[in-house]
């Protein structure tokens, strides 16, 4: 979600399931929705069927859903920068962009400093050394208020527009073709597919998943499509967005609550080591407007994050000691991400890991680097409703897992743990919907809810600290635990917490009660920096107000025939449906088309079939933006210092390629893979090369299983029941491999051994003179559970990750295939 | 005498999570149930409304329990199917979630807390008390050798690295919520949920 974020303010689909149905063209690249989302997809099928719309694949397997798509282009993993520039490159040239829209809720008509530049595939400032940039010539450039400099005519030399339309220009058609391995007339096909929907009433969606993040340049190829949908103008309206397909049920919520290393709850942050001081810090967040009177919504950053304080340490947490600042445990590194962690566990510095429903010797890259980290823990705790590898990692299964056990000295506990049909609750789905859910029945055995053992473990640590004393206490001991059982916090407690409550009486600007202390807050609105209020959870405040639990709604009516269903359990934000659906009108408040419709001004106020994502009454006169995340409530072409390695995206090689250099710049080693992607020397040791391993590998999902949870499964594995690789055609002659031999698949790290699936559905690819054959890797099946017991296909993969959010190239490397 | 009742109306006639086997017993059951030669298999069953927690669609399902009805009787689950009032899944769901039933009900499924202690080859069971102290144990131990309340520079970090948890992207906000709020409090960093891959 890194690459939506800085160009759209919030990194989360933006809009929905059902809204697919309204779109005139679905491009889904980076994703398999049919495989991987198979009832979501429905929706596409909807569309196709009743919208009349179009469904295009760019994959580098004839896929699932491209065997139901209208049409078809392959492309070599990794290169989908390459044929989005090339297109942006293309919709600019041939005038195909929405002016209108580009103009009035885009930053191109921004100004950016005079000493930004881009040379041979690098931007200023890069410092080689240490592989990052100084970022400082990123920026508009800005007048004495702070506000960025701008030519509407959008001609300025230096505006965002020209500079993303030089850049672009290196993209053409042949080298688009080159780098990815798409015949010219297939590129062409698919861009004037998509040219087609700049007019006012057609729009484009596209539906993308773990095909586009799991690459060591994944945050900027989802730059690339959001700066394309800007282009179209097909954000904020009705069957448009980009449709971020997470991949688990409730990733969304846990990312929603930061539960990643440098995240507080509501996206907000931890603070630096070097943020010593509380007014800096919320002052660095609180983001002012970089146009005049723009929304910038962050400025109220401090209501959020002491809300957050007061929740957390309720009357602990004071004005006086700058509610707790300290308390927050502050980074020294700017990730502790899995990649790092591994790293360090590896060498030994790390004591102990929790894994919650979690299986990293399964899901992390570089299957025997995981084992040998695990394998230097002192104690290791599983936490889950199965058995999983990861909790067996010493255990030895021969071929499939052969470790020795006597000289594995971890302590290893493995906690039962209830699924989701014994535990009452919520999960956020991908569009951002939280779904309250009931438990049916009482787990098996001794099970226990994970509530209970994560405040078994917590209370046991804060009576070991009141009775002996030891390292800084006083977090752990102010905690605030309001539950009525301690040991046993129920969800409705907890889901109460993570919306708010006043504390005192909350008063608006003209002394009006808004929320009586004691009640429920309504919405985010409703919260200050002066210690009145609680939240756990900003963005969530509105799912349990003084009306009950939002969470529980099923009225499914859908009065405007749209598919929006508002009265359906709630969303967030404040039960929004459609982010930045004030971009679905025009300036001046009228829809683009009826037929996109989702709010518009009535002459005092936004209605709509939605909830505005905008403040209701600000009239279009007034002209605030409609991206109110950002603080030029704009759109971002231009990401400033917000990306690792660079404000506009550019075309690296993956860092296991099949070709030589970077065919876009040959010339500069430094520019073959991401310039601001971290390896760590083990790990560039491990890397192979195309000589050794001359095929391009990507891994991936099937609609008969989840991960390795469904080996477990009777029916699952009844419905596929063992591993298998597909290989196609040409290149299983030339092996002298017919479907059904088994083959084994190497890369540098280790093998897997497979039935090999021959198939016309992978064709080979000629690429910057070579021909690339592409190998598929299901991700399924380990050595546990009711499947053939199988290699697990993480022994292959290469550990390096994504330079912006360190998620691991599992979708580009390289093996080479024998038969057995 | 019996209220003819569609299936549809039949679930939204059961309130969320509630036991609908009495209203079967009143003749609120549906047309099916009735007319069927065979008694129908989910006549008295308590529906439960829940949310597949495979992929992130959140496709509704109607989970079906019973017990013997007695006091202390244990309910056990023996279906699950799409909920057709759901607005995304219309009571459909994908070859994973058609098999739900086989996941809640696995083999594979832990019943009770266990350890295996350094170096030995077997699982012991052992009580939740003496897991959950024995865990607790060892992360204040770890916790008071490696905490960093200053770093170098002489800044306030109040951090711990040395001790680092994976939470699951299957679990409740619920959990996820708590997890946060007290890995925190402990002045964890190092925790991470599968957003990162």
């Amino acid at each position: 979600m890194a690459g939506l974020a800085p160009t759209f303010g919030r990194g989360a689909m933006t809009n929905h399931w059902v809204d697919i149905r309204n779109a005139d063209l679905i491009l889904v690249m980076g994703g398999n929705a049919a495989e991987a989302h198979p009832v979501g997809f429905r929706w596409v099928m909807e569309a196709r069927e009743h919208n009349d719309a179009r469904l295009v694949v760019v994959d580098p397997r004839f896929n699932r859903t491209a065997a139901v798509a209208d049409y078809y282009a392959e492309i070599r993993t990794g290169t989908d920068i390459a044929f989005l520039g090339g297109l942006i490159s293309y919709l600019i040239e041939t005038d195909q962009i929405h002016h209108e829209y580009v103009r009035a809720y885009t930053d191109a008509s921004l100004i950016v400093r005079e000493e930004f530049d881009f040379e041979d595939g690098l931007f200023t400032g890069y410092d080689a050394e240490n592989s990052e940039y100084n970022k400082e010539t990123w920026q508009y450039e800005y007048n004495e208020e702070g506000h960025a400099l701008r030519d509407d005519t959008l001609q300025h030399p230096r505006c965002v527009f020209q500079l993303m339309r030089a850049h672009f220009s290196r993209y053409t058609p042949d080298v688009v073709s080159s780098v990815c391995g798409t015949p010219r007339d297939k590129i062409q096909h698919v861009w004037d597919m998509v040219a087609a929907t700049v007019v006012d009433d057609k729009t484009m969606t596209i539906l993308y998943a773990l095909g586009w993040t799991q690459h060591s340049i994944g945050s900027q190829i989802i730059r690339t499509a959001a700066m394309l949908q800007l282009l179209l103008g097909n954000m904020g309206m009705r069957g448009g967005g980009i449709n971020a397909l997470r991949g688990h049920s409730n990733i969304q919520g846990l990312t929603d609550l930061g539960l990643l290393s440098d995240l507080l709850p509501g996206y907000m942050t931890l603070p630096e080591a070097d943020e010593q001081d509380y007014e800096a810090y919320i002052l660095d967040r609180s983001r002012p407007d970089l146009l005049p009177g723009e929304i910038s919504y962050w400025r109220y950053y401090e209501r959020f994050h002491v809300s957050l304080m007061k929740a957390w340490f309720a009357d602990a947490a004071t004005e006086a000691n700058n509610w707790c600042y300290d308390w927050l445990p502050k980074l020294s590194e700017s990730m502790y991400d899995v990649i790092h962690t591994f790293e360090r566990m590896s060498h030994g510095e790390i004591t102990g890991y929790i894994c919650q429903g979690f299986n990293p010797l399964a899901a992390f890259p570089h299957k025997a680097k995981t084992s040998a980290a695990l394998s230097r823990l002192k104690y290791l705790v599983v936490i889950d409703p199965l058995r999983t590898e990861t909790a067996e990692f010493w255990k030895n299964h021969g071929e499939f897992n052969d470790v020795n056990t006597a000289e594995i000295d971890t302590e290893v506990f493995r906690l039962p743990t209830t699924s989701f049909a014994e535990e009452d609750g919520t999960i956020v789905n991908s569009s951002r919907w939280l779904q309250w859910f009931w438990a049916a029945a009482p787990p098996p055995g001794e099970a226990l809810p994970d509530t209970a053992i994560l405040a078994g473990i917590f209370l046991r640590m804060q009576q070991m600290y009141r009775d002996e004393g030891g390292a800084f206490s006083d977090a752990l001991l102010n905690l605030s635990w309001p539950y009525r059982y301690p040991a046993e916090p129920s969800a409705n407690e907890i889901a109460r917490e993570y919306n708010g409550w006043a504390l005192e009486d909350v008063v608006d600007e003209q002394r009006n009660i808004v929320c009586r202390a004691g009640e429920q807050v309504e919405d985010f609105g409703m919260l200050r920096a002066d210690g009145s209020t609680a939240s756990g959870c900003w963005i969530f405040a509105g799912c349990w107000t003084e009306e009950g639990n939002q969470m529980i709604r099923r009225d499914n009516s859908d009065p405007y025939g749209v598919g929006q269903t508002l009265g359906w359990s709630w969303s967030w934000p404040a039960n929004r449906r459609i982010l930045y659906n004030r971009a679905s009108a025009r300036p001046d408040g009228t829809p683009w088309a009826e037929r996109k419709a989702v709010v518009w001004w009535n002459g005092n106020r936004w209605v709509g079939n939605d909830v505005p994502d905008f403040p209701v009454e600000s009239a279009p006169a007034v002209a605030q933006g409609p991206f109110i995340m950002n603080q030029t409530g704009r759109g971002q072409f231009f990401a400033r210092n917000r990306m690792v390695e660079g404000p506009f995206p550019e075309h690296y090689e993956p860092f296991e390629t099949p070709i030589a250099n970077n065919p876009m710049h040959p010339n500069n080693p430094l520019a073959k893979n991401n310039p601001g992607a971290r390896v760590f020397e083990q790990d560039r040791a491990n890397f192979g090369s195309f000589e050794e391993f001359p095929h391009a590998a990507t891994t991936y999902r099937l609609t008969e299983h989840f991960h390795y949870w469904t080996m477990h499964n009777r029916l699952n594995a009844i419905a596929q029941p063992e591993k298998f690789v597909e290989i196609g055609e040409t290149l299983a002659n030339e092996l002298g491999i017919v479907k059904g031999d088994r083959v084994r698949v190497s890369s540098k790290r280790g093998h897997i051994e497979a039935v090999a699936v021959v198939t016309k559905r992978i064709r080979p690819l000629q690429v910057a003179g070579r021909t690339v054959h592409q190998i598929g890797i299901p991700i399924h099946w380990g050595y546990l559970g009711e499947t053939k017991r199988a290699h697990l296909t993480n022994t292959l993969t290469p550990s390096v990750g994504d330079a912006n959010t360190q998620t691991p190239e599992f979708k580009s490397f390289l093996v080479r295939v024998d038969k057995l | 005498m019996t209220l003819k009742v569609t299936r549809r109306q039949f679930f939204k006639l059961g309130a969320v999570g509630m036991a609908t086997s009495s209203m079967a017993m009143m003749g609120f059951a549906p047309e099916p149930a009735v007319a069927s030669i065979r008694h129908f298999k989910l006549t008295g069953a308590k529906i439960t409304r829940s949310n597949c927690t495979y992929c992130s669609v959140g496709c509704g399902v109607l989970i079906y329990s019973r017990g013997d009805g007695a006091i202390n009787s244990i309910d056990s689950i023996y279906h699950v199917e799409g909920d057709p009032d759901h607005p995304v899944s219309r009571g459909s769901l994908c070859p994973k979630g058609a098999g739900l039933l086989d996941y809640i009900q696995s083999e594979s499924r832990l019943k009770y807390p266990q350890v295996r202690e350094p170096g030995t080859d077997e699982w012991k069971r052992i009580s939740w008390d003496e897991a959950l102290t024995r865990i607790a144990r060892h992360m204040k131990d770890d916790r008071d050798a490696n905490f960093v309340d200053q770093d170098a520079e002489g800044n306030t970090v109040n951090h711990w690295t040395t001790t680092g948890m994976l939470a699951a992207s299957a679990s409740t906000n619920e959990t996820a919520y708590l997890t946060q709020k007290i890995a925190r409090s402990l002045g964890m960093v190092v925790l991470d949920n599968q957003a990162r891959v």
